[in-house]
């Protein structure tokens, strides 16, 4: 049996219960949460009216017009699971709240003879204490405990055995990561992203190479792609953190308000978040330290967060939140004088297991490049859309995100069609092109020819060549290269593909002017 | 500096000396890196190799292999490449690094670059000094990566150039550049020239080798 297992405790509807319990009102009743006048929440009685998440309040209305409409707060939600973490902690310490609705513990499995009756024992003191929908899951990581808690009825516990996590979350939709990793946007871009490409469950998602979900997901997707391979649990996680990862921020004098206490703490969270991931690791359970000034001396109060993707500054602010929220029902109002944050799981982070992501390692040396060359100096290739070849492709130094290059799926009339040239002239040769009477070869400005093209010089310095065969023109009108950029003007250009007696083929350009044409050489079929 | 006999039979004993633990050093069989399928009977690329190439385009070709794969590669000094023909043949545009100029850091850019991607492109300057060379090349043996030379090198594992080019499908005036038939020749060490001949690319814009019973056409019509 693996060494732990975890037990998720969740309380469906949450926010719905908590408002409803500081409204007074039934939950039997259908009942819903907003937000801005749309719905954030609604009980199960609200659904058999069809009220959906994300439904404006008129149209819940018009469904269900005896709906009870409550005020969005996660503040109070945290208040309010407050007690149910109280009452989990008197039967088992070492509990962790993972969000107001869910927490998680290791399964006291030993004292209560098994994983089951260990959640009936819980179940059954939620239920004393009148918290009536309560689901449990087992599992052997924290995100498939939560999948096997969704799918459980009412007041009952689904066991996943040790080691069949894969099989349990790979048959769910991809749809549920939207609603467990929170950071809402980021998360559901994912997934529509994998909805359009075809990936519909977790195990599409697993049976992708991890680096490629890596490189295309970023750490996120890495993640992600873990926890659909229910390989989360498996990684190596540093049980004891080294104690300098601590971070604590003391105010003096005392602060009264939550408001004023997680504005001063954005600094210390970015920097407990940082000096985290400059080890590579994340942290993904962490102890929240409070101490108060009281008139009778300092009380101090913690409790541990869990997340199922791991704490960035942003969720640690709103972990410091609830809690001071819900400490502040309890008698400890007092003003805060200190805030630690001690992170008690870390874990590695990003990707790729031991090694590091590919991409750090590339970062790295980016970096020792740019150090000799500037930003510029390292770039990547991008192709677009656009007649000339030197056109159709564009360098964008590393890391910085490509700005609407040009769109390759349109037609781009005047663009040659074939294999693309493999040397593409930064700066094009002047060229020279005769024909066969030892003229330079002109185009008109109606695209024909002064003379078959017979022999022609790519550049200066090198061989002439006689023209074994050629194509074109194909005449386009654009901006051309010029020397003095000054100069530069909008000009009617024809392309050729010609092909010198040695075998080797160019791609030249000649000015559609009366008087005498201009060669260029533009790039090369090597 | 004028050596002394005694100092320089020892600096003869400790360069043996290295030279033997350099060769204790080396794996026996260094570890083979993916070739393009067209190219893999002539030519398989090792990590820690040097191989040179004259054309762009047998550059990218055996980029393509490893890129294939799903590792990095990069270009360096390579301002005038056809990343569209690249990309044509199986690179990776994704997982490629390029640095247009490396000016006269070349050497440390290279040395950067191939602790990351399996197999790097160079376009060296005209001139190259030995202490150049032989600083790559330790860079080389100490990491699982290939290094091509796009242009002249004092010592390689194996040299690589076109020979016999034809492009089809241009006329005089009609048709476009559509394929070319080319060979390979692959020439290592002292040994034979090897040679392949290959349509790169053909019609279809895939490179693979010509067969025997295609006729050779000798006129492009």
């Amino acid at each position: 049996m693996s060494p732990s297992r975890t037990l998720a405790v969740w309380c469906p509807d949450w926010p719905v219960v908590a408002a409803c319990a500081e409204a007074g009102v039934g939950t039997r009743a259908p009942a819903a949460v907003f937000r801005a006048n749309l719905v954030t929440a609604g009980n199960a009685a609200a659904r058999r009216y069809g009220i959906r998440r994300g439904m404006r309040r008129r149209d819940a209305q018009g469904r269900c017009p005896e709906v009870a409409v409550l005020p969005d707060d996660p503040d109070r939600d945290a208040r309010a699971f407050e007690q149910v973490l109280t009452t989990i902690e008197a039967l088992r310490p070492g509990v962790a709240a993972v969000r107001p609705g869910l927490a998680a513990l290791p399964v006291p499995a030993a004292y209560y003879g098994g994983e089951a009756p260990a959640a009936a024992v819980l179940i059954e003191a939620l239920v004393a204490e009148g918290v009536r929908d309560c689901r449990t899951g087992v599992a052997d990581d924290l995100f498939t405990a939560e999948q096997a808690a969704r799918t459980a009825p009412r007041q009952e516990c689904v066991v996943v055995a040790p080691g069949g996590s894969p099989g349990f979350v790979g048959p769910l939709a991809v749809e549920v990561l939207e609603g467990m990793l929170e950071e809402g946007e980021e998360t559901t871009q994912l997934v529509g992203l994998l909805r359009r490409l075809g990936v519909r469950t977790l195990a599409d998602l697993a049976r992708l190479p991890a680096r490629d979900v890596h490189q295309r997901f970023g750490p996120l997707g890495a993640r992600v792609h873990r926890l659909a391979g229910g390989t989360d649990a498996q990684l190596p996680v540093l049980r004891e953190p080294p104690p300098d990862l601590v971070r604590e921020v003391a105010f003096e004098p005392p602060l009264e308000t939550v408001e004023a206490v997680c504005f001063s703490l954005r600094r210390t969270a970015e920097a407990f978040v940082e000096q985290i991931a400059t080890r590579q690791l994340v942290c993904t359970r962490v102890r929240v330290e409070v101490e108060c000034e009281a008139s009778i001396g300092t009380t101090y109060a913690e409790r541990s967060w869990a997340h199922v993707r791991w704490f960035g500054p942003g969720d640690l602010i709103d972990r410091v939140r609830w809690q001071l929220g819900a400490a502040s029902t309890q008698g400890l109002g007092s003003p805060v004088s200190l805030v630690r944050l001690v992170p008690e799981t870390v874990e590695p982070g990003f990707g790729e297991g031991l090694w590091g992501g590919a991409e750090e390692l590339v970062d790295r040396q980016v970096a020792k490049v740019r150090a000799l060359l500037g930003h510029d100096g390292v770039v990547v290739p991008v192709l677009q859309g656009g007649r000339s070849p030197a056109d159709r492709q564009r360098l964008v130094p590393w890391g910085d995100r490509a700005p609407g290059g040009r769109d390759r799926a349109l037609p781009w009339p005047g663009s040659i069609p074939g294999p693309a040239p493999s040397v593409v002239l930064a700066e094009p040769w002047p060229a020279v092109v005769e024909d066969a009477a030892g003229r330079v070869a002109v185009v008109s400005e109606r695209g024909v020819m002064s003379g078959e093209p017979t022999r022609f010089r790519a550049r200066e310095g090198e061989a002439w060549q006689t023209v074994a065969a050629w194509a074109g023109p194909w005449p386009v009108d654009e901006l051309w290269w010029e020397p003095d950029p000054s100069h530069a003007e909008t000009r009617r250009v024809a392309r050729f593909q010609v092909v010198g007696a040695d075998g080797r083929a160019w791609l030249m350009s000649c000015t559609m002017t009366s008087g005498d044409g201009r060669w260029w050489t533009e790039a090369g079929y090597e | 500096m004028t050596a002394q006999p005694l100092e320089s039979t020892t600096a003869h004993t400790v360069a043996m000396l290295r030279e033997r633990m350099r060769r204790l050093g080396e794996p026996t069989a260094r570890r083979e890196l993916a070739t393009h399928p067209a190219l893999a009977d002539v030519v398989r690329l090792r990590a820690g190799g040097t191989y040179r190439v004259d054309t762009a385009s047998l550059a990218f070709l055996l980029m393509a292999g490893p890129s294939r794969e799903g590792a990095w590669t990069a270009l360096v000094n390579t301002r005038d490449t056809g990343l569209e023909a690249a990309a044509g043949l199986g690179l990776d545009l994704d997982r490629t690094l390029v640095v247009p100029d490396a000016a006269e850091h070349w050497v440390e850019v290279t040395a950067a670059l191939v602790e990351v991607a399996a197999l790097v492109v160079l376009r060296p300057p005209p001139r190259v000094s030995a202490h150049a060379v032989s600083r790559l090349a330790a860079r080389l043996r100490t990491r699982e990566a290939a290094l091509v030379v796009w242009g002249e090198w004092p010592r390689c594992d194996a040299e690589l150039r076109l020979a016999g080019s034809q492009w089809l499908g241009a006329g005089h005036g009609e048709g476009r550049l559509r394929s070319r038939r080319t060979q390979v020749l692959v020439r290592r060490g002292a040994g034979p020239e090897r040679r392949r001949a290959l349509w790169l690319p053909g019609d279809d814009g895939e490179v693979r080798p010509e067969h025997e019973h295609e006729p050779r056409i000798l006129t492009a019509s």
